[in-house]
């Protein structure tokens, strides 16, 4: 029993593997392949997805649109979390548990419910079709996430840290820059992380909020789906490349990334 | 866990978070009420309705019908992806390299576009070119996710099943690895079961991190659009198309703005007990 036990992880890594395998295998494979005959491999191997792809800007356009709204989102929303997150593990303040649910309820809120909104907003104020747009809107429940996780992480470190520090002659934010943020830059790096995961899978508020100029490129790929019918190798293609940046991140993040999902909180 | 002190400088440390996610959230959510009870014909004319708008949406048939079909999904994936999540977090394994390749390919799908998602698991469900509607076929099994409701739904939790299985994993795997070695010398010594280390040793440490990945996947199972949409845009019929398809389809589809407002803020307010019960769950965890 205990000898056979490796056989469970093993099969749900290869149930894991399939669908992906099946997505990578077509996007070498020709047109005539995919929809003349089954094959489990490509036969006609070739690059011409890929091509297209690279050198097509509607197509790459979409990735540095996508990559580039996801930093800036990751970027802000890590920045304003940090204070927030010491606050909510250090001080006790008037409504700070109201204030935490109300940030909660955000992660929540469902994207269909604001999709609207959102559109007249942002064209109210002049930024629909920018990267900022798609990244401020991203901030709605990258934040909450972001103070969540940053504030589990804060309240394992001793208090004791920062009376050392004060005792020692820093000032407040030469304590928080110099001292605090090294030590918990492991709960930085997962709450980074996790911001750039949340932005990048996220497609309805970004495609809500882009037209042309900041069009992601799930959005591309959605678009392509519907118009030029049936170039299902191409979509393979651009969904095989949309999985490399989460698989960089994750190997970066890999020792964290059980404590990160559990919040910060095990 | 540390004391904490007094002191209402916290305020101005969350500034910046409260007006941004305020902008976000605040703003939009008066424009829903705004409109939840009003009515339009264009050109920005508005006109009061009251509670017409809600009296209408729950009363149809069609909220009961998506608002019944969330539910089953949700309790459904929660069913398969509990129970699966912690028997892969038990036969992990705890020390070695194979730590590390485990976590990274599981949390792989994770961190795909939800929208490819959808895509990927249309071309691999695909009865005539697909590898699992091919070989589902090939056995003489009847599958069709376009044409067939009971195909689609089966696709529709098999994808959601392969999609997030591994948050519980990793959620379940992260409170096993808190739990000391010396934990289980002891249970050896007792000669303690396999059963009674489950119950006694490794249950209680996950139970927190599990109220976690229960309430987690029950809120954002209840928020799931793009991926469903993409595999079977609520078809064939209507018969995967679950509240907040339903929602898109009336607000940007038909543009009825009244009831598709009305419609969100109902949504919303299950959203926000359901937050409430977790919030509740979990600060109460804390304290103890």
């Amino acid at each position: 029993m205990r000898r056979l036990s490796w056989l469970v992880p093993t099969l749900y890594i290869l149930f894991l593997m399939l669908p992906i395998y099946w997505l990578v295998s077509m996007s070498f494979k020709t047109t005539n392949e995919i929809l003349g005959s089954f094959t489990l491999w490509p036969q006609q191997f070739t690059f011409d997805n890929y091509i297209t792809i690279f050198t097509d800007p509607t197509w790459y356009n979409g990735y540095i649109n996508s990559l580039i709204y996801v930093s800036i989102n990751t970027v802000i929303s890590v920045a304003v979390a940090l204070p927030a997150a010491y606050a909510f593990s250090r001080y006790r303040f008037i409504g700070d548990k109201h204030l935490f649910f109300w940030l909660l309820t955000n992660r929540m809120a469902p994207a269909a419910v604001f999709a609207l909104p959102f559109f007249q907003l942002y064209s109210a104020i002049g930024l629909f079709d920018t990267h900022i747009a798609v990244a401020l809107a991203h901030c709605l429940f990258n934040i909450p996430l972001a103070v969540w996780i940053l504030e589990g992480f804060m309240s394992s470190v001793p208090k004791e840290l920062d009376e050392t520090a004060y005792v020692d002659g820093y000032g407040f934010w030469g304590f928080f820059i110099k001292i605090f943020i090294p030590t918990i830059a492991a709960g930085i790096g997962v709450a980074a992380f996790f911001c750039f995961m949340f932005s990048w899978v996220e497609l309805l508020l970004a495609k809500t909020l882009t037209s042309v100029a900041a069009k992601p490129i799930a959005a591309t790929m959605t678009r392509t789906a519907s118009s030029s019918g049936y170039e299902l190798g191409l979509l393979a293609a651009a969904g095989t490349l949309t999985i490399i940046p989460g698989a960089v991140v994750i190997y970066f993040v890999r020792n964290y990334i059980a404590k990160g999902f559990a919040l910060g909180r095990v | 866990m540390t004391t904490k002190v007094e002191n209402q400088k916290g305020w101005l440390f969350v500034l910046p978070v409260v007006i941004l996610v305020a902008f976000n959230a605040v703003i939009p959510l008066m424009t829903v009420v705004n409109y939840s009870v009003q009515e339009t014909f264009g050109d920005n004319v508005f006109f009061f309705e009251g509670v017409k708008w809600f009296e209408q949406v729950l009363n149809s048939e069609r909220f009961h019908a998506a608002l019944g079909r969330q539910l089953f999904f949700t309790f459904t994936i929660l069913l398969i992806e509990i129970p699966l999540g912690v028997i892969i977090a038990l036969t992990m394994p705890r020390k070695g390299p194979w730590v590390s390749v485990c976590l990274v390919l599981m949390a792989l799908p994770l961190l795909i576009p939800w929208n490819v998602v959808g895509a990927m698991w249309n071309i691999f469900a695909l009865p005539d070119i697909g590898l699992l509607g091919k070989t589902l076929n090939a056995m003489g099994i009847d599958y069709n996710f376009t044409r067939q409701p009971v195909s689609a739904w089966m696709t529709l939790i098999a994808m959601d099943v392969w999609h997030w299985t591994s948050l519980v994993v990793l959620l379940a795997y992260a409170g096993l690895s808190s739990i000391p070695d010396a934990y289980y010398q002891a249970a050896k010594i007792d000669g303690a079961s396999s059963w009674a280390v489950f119950r006694h040793i490794q249950l209680p440490k996950m139970k927190r991190v599990l109220t976690i990945a229960v309430l987690l996947r029950f809120m954002d199972s209840f928020n799931i659009y793009t991926e469903p949409f993409v595999l079977t845009g609520g078809g064939p019929g209507n018969s995967t198309t679950l509240l907040s398809i339903d929602l898109v389809k009336t607000a940007l589809g038909q543009f009825d703005l009244g009831p598709a407002a009305a419609m969100s803020i109902i949504y919303f307010l299950i959203i926000l007990l359901l937050s409430w019960v977790f919030y509740t769950v979990m600060t109460r965890g804390e304290e103890n």
